[in-house]
């Protein structure tokens, strides 16, 4: 069975330009593999760039182009940093996090294939996402971490709050029980 | 200024006479267990009075970052003998975008973006 939570687009239509970066499980430490993120992270973030010129003399310009690079290599990082935490190593399955560039929008589709019990977690907390007012649960998820309480989504919620990203998730059921999600983020420019 | 902590692409500096902690460079640790040690520091360093907060210098931070300052806050808020300022810079794109959530938390922080 297949899910759609958010307004999540099948078919990226008008693609101009994209990268795919895939990562196998392994049985390297996760330490070592946590590297890996900011690396990959860093590396989207710097080809989507040369796609938006600097130009010395327009000081507007180099700004965006700061700006999309920051928000680039955050949304990236948050969604490997997710995916390297809570998928499913025992399914085999790799991860994989694309970068599409598409006429005035930037789209990120991470998938990763997760445990029945922690898919059913998300799933719960991304439609309580998509109906809450994000600045409102923003503020009453850091509440909750400050007394405590772990797994706040912060990565999700700076996204939207923050970046002013639009999210969307595809959960479809797999072998063994698993759960194959994937999150896609709109940043428009 | 002393360094009080440092990792891999970051530290954390502590300057005692002005009561500013500075956290610098890159930090995408993993989750707060691992922000745990500075977390402690920021917490110890000003049982009461002012205290400097100076992220000028930090470039990148995670989300388990942002929810560790956020719980520093948080706690420095219900705490009510510490007053905070925190320095940061419109040039490094995650201050810009973040930033301002701690006075959210927090309406009596002195944020001072520049």
């Amino acid at each position: 069975m297949v899910e759609f939570v958010g307004d999540f687009k099948e078919s990226l239509s008008a693609v101009r330009d994209g990268l795919a970066l895939t990562f196998s499980p392994s049985a390297i430490p996760l330490k070592q593999r946590w590297r890996n993120n900011g690396l990959s992270a860093d590396f989207l973030a710097d080809y989507v760039i040369s796609f938006f010129p600097r130009d010395e003399d327009d000081v507007i310009a180099d700004a965006r182009q700061a700006d999309v690079r920051g928000a680039v290599a955050y949304i990236a990082n948050e969604l490997l940093e997710n995916a390297m935490k809570y998928s499913s190593e025992t399914a085999g399955q790799p991860t994989t996090i694309r970068l599409i560039l598409a006429d005035g929008a930037i789209f990120f589709s991470e998938t990763n294939t997760t445990s029945r019990e922690h898919g059913e977690f998300f799933r719960k907390f991304v439609r309580e996402l998509t109906d809450s007012d994000p600045s409102e649960m923003y503020l009453r998820q850091m509440e909750r971490t400050a007394e405590g309480g772990g797994g706040s989504g912060l990565g999700l919620l700076t996204m939207i709050n923050d970046y002013g990203a639009q999210l969307a998730w595809r959960f479809e059921d797999v072998e063994d029980g698993a759960l194959c999600v994937t999150t896609q983020v709109r940043l428009d420019f | 200024m002393e360094t009080v902590i440092v990792g891999e692409n970051y530290s954390v500096d502590w300057d005692a006479a002005t009561r500013t902690a500075a956290l610098k460079g890159i930090l995408r640790l993993n989750g707060l267990v691992e922000y745990a040690p500075i977390a402690r520091f920021l917490g110890d360093a000003v049982p009461a009075g002012s205290m400097t907060l100076d992220l000028r210098g930090l470039e990148f931070l995670n989300s388990s970052g942002i929810a560790m300052l956020s719980k520093l806050v948080i706690e420095v808020r219900n705490r009510k003998s510490v007053d905070l300022t925190v320095l940061g810079s419109k040039a490094i794109s995650w201050q810009g975008k973040s930033l301002i959530n701690l006075c959210k938390l927090m309406p009596a922080l002195r944020m001072e973006i520049a």
